[in-house]
């Protein structure tokens, strides 16, 4: 069996859906975050995929930017998830629903 | 070959993606999303993006994941119990809501696949300009992808501009995430954090 982009398609998805899940179903901030980097990774699999089978090394040149883009926001969301714990004592999304106490 | 190998990380790499879900002990769920990140730089790999394989393990690896177990050293999560559990101020969602979370991102997941799937018939534009750039001087390994050398041709001619901008943007970053972080100095030794 050769390899196709049918494959990377559906481990891309595959991980979109896990990452979706965890998105939603946990309230640890922390966790949260991780979830978006795997919906992040999902979508690097794909443009990487469509990269190696068209193929376009420009896809490649997409997916340093949304690394750097998923560096960045990792960056300040744990930042703010620290100022939260520091003022609210908590890291669960659900305790902290009110953008003012 | 090629399938074989690509079979077994696109596994371990959706088992470890689920493993970050389910996992109770936040540092569990930081070495599951590790082992995620390294299995895609493989996939990486065998889909011929070398540079992005290595740009994805110095990033993830390296500094991604020492911020998230820094964090997580920092924030004491045994006080309150792990997730899912006590300290809770609203009802805690039921079973049968909780079902229908999951069953909503799975939807999800199908209708974005389905869409992948059915753009495989359009025709793709890039496909002209990629045969061509393959004849041309960096096709030297056969494949002409992957290579170092195409990247950063790329990233410094076509894409030079937005290369720049998300310099721009990792800088604001790093001086956002230090402001966000910072404690204010005048409560700071009456703080409650070194409690």
């Amino acid at each position: 069996m050769t390899l196709a982009i049918e494959h990377v398609l559906v481990t891309s998805a595959a991980m979109l859906t896990v990452g979706m899940i965890g998105l939603l179903v946990r309230r640890n901030a922390i966790i949260m975050f991780m979830a978006v980097e795997l919906v992040l990774n999902a979508a690097n699999l794909n443009l990487i995929g469509f990269s190696r089978f068209l193929p376009d090394p420009i896809g490649q040149v997409f997916v340093v930017f949304v690394i750097v883009i998923a560096a960045a926001e990792v960056a300040v969301g744990l930042a703010i998830v620290l100022a939260l714990y520091r003022n609210r004592d908590t890291v669960m999304v659900d305790e902290a629903s009110t953008m003012k106490w | 070959m090629e399938f074989v190998v690509f079979a077994i990380f696109a596994a371990l790499a959706v088992l470890a993606a689920a493993g970050v879900v389910v996992a109770r002990n936040p540092v569990y769920c930081a070495v599951a999303l590790l082992v995620s990140l390294l299995s895609v730089a493989a996939l990486f790999l065998v889909l011929w993006a070398e540079f992005i394989a290595v740009v994805q393990i110095m990033v993830y690896a390296g500094g991604v994941m020492v911020l998230f177990l820094f964090v997580i050293m920092l924030v004491d999560l045994e006080q309150r119990g792990f997730d899912l559990g006590a300290g809770r101020i609203g009802p805690r969602p039921s079973a049968f809501e909780r079902g229908l979370w999951a069953v909503a991102a799975l939807a999800f997941g199908a209708l974005v696949l389905s869409l992948m799937v059915r753009s495989l018939d359009l025709p793709l534009p890039g496909a002209d300009r990629a045969a061509t750039m393959l004849q041309g001087p960096y096709a030297a390994d056969g494949r002409g992808l992957g290579n170092t050398e195409w990247i950063g041709m790329l990233l410094y001619t076509d894409w030079l501009v937005p290369f720049e901008l998300a310099s721009v943007l990792l800088l604001v970053a790093i001086i956002g995430a230090v402001v966000l972080a910072r404690r204010d100095q005048a409560d700071a030794p009456a703080g409650k954090g070194a409690a």
